[in-house]
């Protein structure tokens, strides 16, 4: 025996594959199609929906869709009323809550971070976040519509503020802690007072991040109907007066999916589709933002 | 020859003079009893092991530990006579005397532009066009005029790691502080822009005065005009450069220098 054929001996180059490899290879193989499997049972529920959604809402969307309020039953008409409606909820209440949630953001994660306020405010932000929205609808009805004494599109909006708000504070802190610190000290290191760090470097640093949960925030309660039911209510009509009852998508697709007339089932139908692919489009220009925003 | 640390403190005027400091996080010493001076438009280098507590000597001539709850320092810190330890000193102006570079680049997330500008926003009222010159004049001092004058309104993280450690030097100059401290400038670059950076501190020093914490031992060898070699927490040797380079008084710093070390 030498040197040369211990090196041409089957110690050398690929191995067969034992038994314990083979048997970690099955399991991969196991795990592997389970995942697809229970990835193909979502995504089958959600283009289900969608199909749907398009064969019997695509009928119902025709112009006057757009330009004529809710009819009688029986009688020609739209959802524009409601399309309005919806829009002054949902825009009011981003007005009021992106302010108030990316302040308490930025309080949480650069202020008090380890602080006791810091803390039991992020523990309720977190109770709100998983509240059931009815529950936030009561509240603002106790609190707003009681002692008004009539529904109105305010309380609708305070109702809508209220549940976007924790999800623009979470996100709003979260987004501000991955700005790492050498970037805070270096503005700091430049003679800026904390709070022209955390507005100036640090909030714009994650900007991207912060829009997204914005966007986020709204999608979630564009499509809220529980909490407009008691404090927004509806009207028939066109309205952009928010201290009367207003409608809005959400509510009238409740309405008049529930009712007998086979014109208003189909305006819901046209409704659900609008809400619907409004919502997936808000939802896709946030994740196109903050992709762009996180590669730059 | 006098091997006490203070009597190879040097001639000229200092800027910053550190008596008896000593640095706790928390409950452990990161600096046990420093005393040295750091002389006013000349270069003096840090250097040692890691964890020796040359960056924590730095932070705490701009109070940067400050930020951080339960780190400490003990001792005295003269900043042209005036103690900048004290609980009463306002530490946003301290930090437009005194400005750091970090280790990494840390462009802010605006143009090039306004990466300059935002510093001497903070404290100065300049004009539009008093502003244009400050932020060129900046960019000349730091040495990347020529590679970003026809881009000064792209964003700063645009440049390359090396442009960016300069824009973050020119950014540093442009509030125009007295002292410059350099936390292991160019560990984060290539050759080719750390002899770049060499270069400008060569050049900053003739209005600056400059600390510098390296890795480098030939950097600081290069840049310096005094070093300190430090271990432990501890100051062990301080001198200028080119003595304690090669003619060592203790024979910790020559293991070190030599590469002999543990």
């Amino acid at each position: 025996m030498n040197d040369m054929t211990h090196t041409a001996s089957g110690d050398n180059g690929l191995k067969k594959p034992s038994a314990r490899y083979a048997g970690r290879l099955r399991r991969n193989r196991l795990g592997l199609s389970l995942s697809m499997f229970a990835m193909a049972v979502g995504l089958a529920a959600l283009f289900w929906i969608l199909g749907v959604l398009l064969y019997k809402g695509l009928d119902a969307i025709s112009w006057s869709m757009f330009v004529e309020s809710t009819p009688a039953p029986g009688s020609a008409g739209g959802l524009a009323n409601a399309m309005w409606g919806s829009l002054l909820l949902v825009g009011v209440s981003a007005l009021v809550s992106t302010p108030v949630g990316i302040l308490a953001g930025i309080y949480l994660s650069e202020y008090g971070a380890s602080s006791r306020f810091g803390s039991v405010t992020r523990f309720v932000t977190d109770i709100m976040l998983s509240a059931p929205s009815i529950v936030i609808g009561l509240f603002v009805y106790a609190l707003v519509v009681a002692p008004m004494g009539y529904f109105s599109g305010w309380a609708g909006s305070i109702a809508l503020a209220l549940i976007a708000l924790p999800v623009v504070v979470r996100t709003t802190e979260n987004m501000l802690r991955l700005v790492p610190a050498p970037l805070r000290e270096a503005a700091t290191a430049l003679g800026a007072p904390k709070w022209r760090v955390s507005v100036s470097v640090v909030l714009r640093a994650s900007s991207s991040g912060v829009v997204t949960g914005i966007l986020l925030a709204i999608a979630r309660v564009s499509g809220e109907t529980a909490p407009l039911l008691f404090t927004a209510l509806s009207n028939q009509f066109m309205s952009s007066d928010m201290s009367q009852p207003i409608a809005s998508l959400p509510v009238v697709i409740y309405q008049f999916a529930m009712s007998p007339y086979e014109d208003w089932v189909s305006l819901a139908w046209g409704g659900a589709l609008m809400v619907t692919f409004t919502v997936l489009l808000i939802n896709i220009v946030a994740r196109v933002l903050f992709r762009d925003k996180s590669k730059g | 020859m006098n091997s006490n640390l203070q009597a190879d403190s040097p001639p000229s005027k200092l800027a910053l003079e550190v008596k008896n400091l000593s640095f706790f996080y928390g409950k452990f010493q990161g600096l046990k009893d420093i005393s040295l001076g750091i002389a006013e438009k000349k270069v003096t280098a840090f250097i040692g092991p890691s964890g020796c507590g040359k960056s924590t000597l730095l932070r705490t001539f701009n109070r940067m530990y400050s930020l951080y709850p339960g780190q400490r320092a003990e001792g005295e810190i003269n900043f042209y006579g005036q103690n900048i330890l004290s609980p009463k000193q306002d530490l946003n102006l301290l930090r437009s005397r005194i400005g750091m570079v970090f280790q990494k680049p840390t462009p802010f997330p605006m143009s090039i532009y306004d990466n300059i500008a935002f510093g001497v926003r903070l404290y100065e009222n300049l004009s539009a066009s008093e502003m244009d010159d400050r932020v060129e004049w900046s960019l000349r001092k730091a040495a990347i005029w020529d590679e970003v004058k026809d881009k000064l309104n792209q964003s700063g993280l645009s440049l390359s790691g090396g442009q960016q450690q300069r824009l973050c030097i020119a950014r540093s100059v442009a509030i125009k502080p007295s002292v410059l401290l350099l936390d292991e400038p160019t560990s984060a670059l290539d050759p080719i822009s750390t002899a770049k950076v060499e270069e400008l501190v060569h050049e900053l020093k003739e209005d600056y005065t400059i600390a510098i914490v390296t890795h480098n031992m030939q950097q600081a060898a290069r840049v310096s005009d005094f070093t300190a070699y430090m271990y432990l927490g501890e100051m062990i040797e301080f001198g200028d450069t080119e003595q304690l380079f090669f003619k060592p008084k203790r024979t910790e710093t020559e293991d070190y220098i030599t590469g002999r070390f543990g």
